[in-house]
């Protein structure tokens, strides 16, 4: 129980940053990424202001056995930068830069009653899917062979 | 529109952060919403118990909600059609499963924690969106 509660407490700061920060509203993400137009430098603040306590967070973590409620943490260790990653990456970027949306601010953005975001994270939640789907094939064709 | 005063994007910018600071230090997890999104809707097979990303998932909208209740509401300009939206929610929900996160789990957790990988993520996407907004404001749109 404690472990929701925390998970949901989270979630309510980070989306309470989101709204506070404009990252729900799509074209200021989109100013952000113009940089040959308005140029609006917003985003890079929020990151920032993201960045600091995570830092300090991180260290102390180092410092501990497990966290606080759970038996081990999960971070992840892998170093190798692969061409997943890099397509993963682009596409996601791409898509981005298409309508302004990335998947937290879409989904916090359902908070202000508009429908943009809820066709946003459909359209997401499928190419999630697809993502799946063309994965779970890879591995199977990489079995036979 | 004029830019928000740095003051207030970067006290959203340090909610954002600490929110992910607490649930790495209680949790022991990174705050990456595309992988909470897909462990919550049973699309990845491991991660959060789904009870706990479920939780997260709907905290968003309810601190956007009490953010707009009782600090300030954000103005928000949505000029995409519908096939524009579908198609950039296709491939983020395919890029950010491919990739391994978005702007949370890479763009803030692993930039942080300087990962290599989340290093080149961040780099990539970040010129991805910036090309994308030049073509389609710049060149197409001209």
């Amino acid at each position: 129980m404690r472990h929701i509660l925390i998970a949901l407490l989270t979630g309510v700061l980070f989306g309470a940053g989101l709204a506070m920060s404009d990252m729900v509203n799509p074209a200021r993400v989109l100013a952000f990424l113009d940089i040959f137009g308005a140029w609006d430098l917003t985003l890079a603040f929020v990151m920032g202001g993201a960045i600091i306590p995570f830092v300090i967070a991180f260290a102390i973590s180092r410092k501990l056995r497990e966290p606080i409620l759970n038996t081990q943490f999960y971070i992840p260790e892998n170093r190798i930068i692969d061409r997943q990653l890099i397509a993963g990456a682009m596409i996601f970027g791409a898509g981005w830069g298409l309508a302004g949306y990335c998947p937290g601010p879409a989904i916090a953005g359902f908070a202000f009653g508009d429908w943009q975001p809820v066709v946003f994270v459909f359209a997401m939640l499928a190419g999630m899917l697809a993502n799946r789907i063309y994965a779970d094939f890879s591995a199977n064709r990489a079995a036979i062979t | 529109m004029p830019p928000l005063d740095p003051v207030i994007a970067l006290s959203g910018g340090l909610l954002i952060g600490l929110a992910a600071a607490l649930f790495l230090l209680f949790s022991g997890r990174i705050a990456g919403i595309s992988g909470l999104v897909a462990r919550a809707t049973g699309i990845a097979d491991s991660g959060a118990p789904r009870s706990q990303t479920w939780a997260f998932v709907i905290g968003l909208p309810l601190g956007a909600t009490l953010v707009s209740l009782w600090v300030r509401s954000p103005e928000i300009v949505v000029t995409s059609s519908i096939p524009l939206l579908i198609v950039a929610g296709l491939l983020v929900g395919f890029g950010t499963r491919l990739g391994n996160g978005c702007t949370s789990g890479h763009g803030v957790c692993g930039v942080s924690r300087l990962s290599p990988r989340s290093l080149a993520a961040t780099a990539t996407f970040m010129l991805a969106g910036f090309m994308i907004v030049t073509i389609m404001r710049h060149i197409v749109g001209a």
